[in-house]
């Protein structure tokens, strides 16, 4: 058997797999999503019909804001336990990073315990103020969720990039007079920029797709993955729910594939 | 002075965030041993909910693992070839196939198993069996094991190995046996600790793809999340703890040797 041959036979079971499994039941969902009573608009109704559009404009603000107090709290984390080494730092990044790959779901039910019906923050603010606060089931409940498995990620990347910066930059910049804020915001900042592209990229994605999370949370919260999957099980609306989803896939993939353009590495959301 | 009080600032948030990460896992934690978890842990502990849940749910958490076990042995058989045969030879056509690979990471699980819900979903028998899921959990994780493995060979020069093989007169098969391999073997561990890990925890996907008698460890948790107790629920989430932590521990220390290098 020639190399070249033997080099096709390596290949030949993924490319089945992948067109079986992959490629043909996404031009199948194209397909269906096409194929309802709206015909192709069905596409354009996840921007032209007003109740799909302000659940998409909801699914956006809530990724967005989530990608914008992850990339804040992450850095603030992320500087601090790259520069200083003091007893204790292991356990402490081990304690940021370890919710790395807990899914949707669990991360939903820890946050029903830190503010659901019975949860901590009830119990504190009951006994405080007398009132008890709850808000897991909310929009608000959803952000600490997204918040919640964004943090370990963004923490990993931002370290890393840290970890690559040049200190004689900041040392110059220092030693010309410059405030510590200063350098933070001249020196540092800038350059751990491609770091935050990359990684907010992936919050940004993850969040719009996240589905675990809401489904955990449920009751009213209007999140794009929620309104697709409610159309496909409660209202087998099979034509609008593959159109919605095909439109939540391109997005997820173009904030990915933009990130990932502009910052030169390697991008993938998870779930 | 400045720079204490900076330092003091600095650690407060970092331990402020680190609680809010840790604490609700304490929380799920104690309450999936406690008695009765409104009354707090005064009311004694116990394991009973550990044991229902294992009563309940055994079925749930053994379909995890062989489902988790198949796609590993899925993707090393599929992926680690293939991995070989894409950074051999290279070109566009790599990169298309690598791409295309990877769209799986961007495109939310939903979506995919609407995919495969709208294509394969008539076909009863495949329909109703956990092969099914085993689809979904293979294409969702086939890009983390041909990218770990790919990566590896990136660093190794495994060409030149290769062709030094060859010119001493292996044949391709006994070159990947005997020489890429054990060279991908860093990166095969990695990639089979990470296929092991989502596939346990893959909620998105199997939701929409299980049957009431296909029920992964995932989908129990979301019905016990629903149905259950608080504290039936949290046991649930310990096992669950108990079962994934290991892999994450083992991935972060195959990740740190992995830097020293």
């Amino acid at each position: 058997m020639s190399h070249r041959n033997f080099i096709w036979i390596c290949l030949l079971p993924l490319v089945v797999v992948t067109a079986a499994f992959f490629l043909l039941p996404m031009a199948q969902l194209l397909a269906v999503g096409a194929g309802g009573s709206r015909g192709m608009s069905a596409y354009l109704a996840i921007i032209t019909e007003p109740r799909y559009r302000a659940t998409l404009i909801n699914t956006v603000v809530l990724a967005a804001a989530t990608t914008i107090a992850t990339l804040v709290i992450a850095t603030i984390a992320g500087l601090f336990l790259q520069r200083h080494r003091f007893p204790g730092r292991a356990v402490l990044i081990a304690m940021l990073t370890f919710p790395l790959a807990f899914p949707g779901v669990v991360v939903g039910f820890l946050i029903i315990l830190l503010a659901g019906r019975q949860g901590l923050i009830g119990a504190i603010t009951a006994a405080v103020t007398g009132e008890k606060v709850v808000f897991a089931y909310s929009i608000f409940g959803l952000f600490l969720g997204y918040l919640y498995f964004s943090i370990p990620r963004v923490i990993l990347t931002v370290m890393a990039a840290v970890q690559k910066l040049d200190i004689g930059l900041e040392e110059a910049a220092r030693s010309l007079g410059a405030s510590p804020w200063a350098v933070q915001r001249d020196v540092v900042l800038p350059a751990l920029g491609p770091a935050f592209v990359a990684s907010g990229a992936i919050a940004f994605a993850t969040a719009m797709g996240a589905f675990g999370t809401a489904f955990t949370l449920a009751t009213n919260i209007d999140v794009l993955p929620m309104l697709i999957y409610t159309e496909f099980t409660l209202a087998a609306n099979f034509a609008i729910s593959a159109a919605l989803s095909i439109g939540l896939g391109v997005i997820a993939w173009a904030i990915l594939a933009l990130a990932r353009s502009m910052s030169g590495g390697a991008v993938a959301a998870a779930g | 002075m400045r720079d204490r009080l900076i330092f003091a600032g600095q650690l407060g948030f970092t331990l402020l965030v680190a609680a809010f990460l840790v604490v609700p896992v304490v929380l799920s934690i104690s309450a999936g041993v406690t008695v009765n978890y409104f009354r707090g842990i005064q009311s004694g502990v116990t394991l009973q909910w550990v044991v229902q849940v294992w009563n309940l749910y055994a079925g749930e958490i053994g379909l995890s693992f062989l489902i988790a076990f198949a796609t590993l042995a899925v993707t090393l058989v599929v992926g680690v070839p293939a991995a070989y045969g894409l950074h051999v030879k290279g070109g566009r056509l790599s990169r298309v196939i690598e791409e295309i690979i990877t769209l799986p990471l961007a495109i939310p699980g939903l979506a995919i198993a609407l995919a495969l819900l709208l294509t394969y979903g008539g076909f009863g028998g495949f329909r109703q069996s956990w092969l099914f899921i085993l689809t979904g959990h293979v294409v969702f994780t086939m890009p983390f094991m041909v990218r770990s493995v790919m990566a590896v060979f990136a660093s190794v020069d495994i060409k030149t190995l290769d062709e030094g093989a060859a010119s001493l007169g292996a044949s391709p098969w006994t070159r990947f046996c005997n020489v890429i391999v054990p060279n991908a073997m860093p990166g095969i561990l990695a990639g089979s600790l990470m296929v092991v890990t989502l596939s346990l925890g893959e909620f998105n996907l199997t939701w929409m793809l299980h049957t009431p008698l296909t029920k992964t460890l995932p989908v129990g948790l979301a019905d016990s999340y629903a149905s259950m107790r608080l504290e039936v629920a949290s046991a649930y989430t310990l096992i669950f703890f108990i079962m994934i932590v290991p892999l994450l521990v083992a991935m972060q220390m195959f990740a740190e040797k992995g830097e020293k290098k």
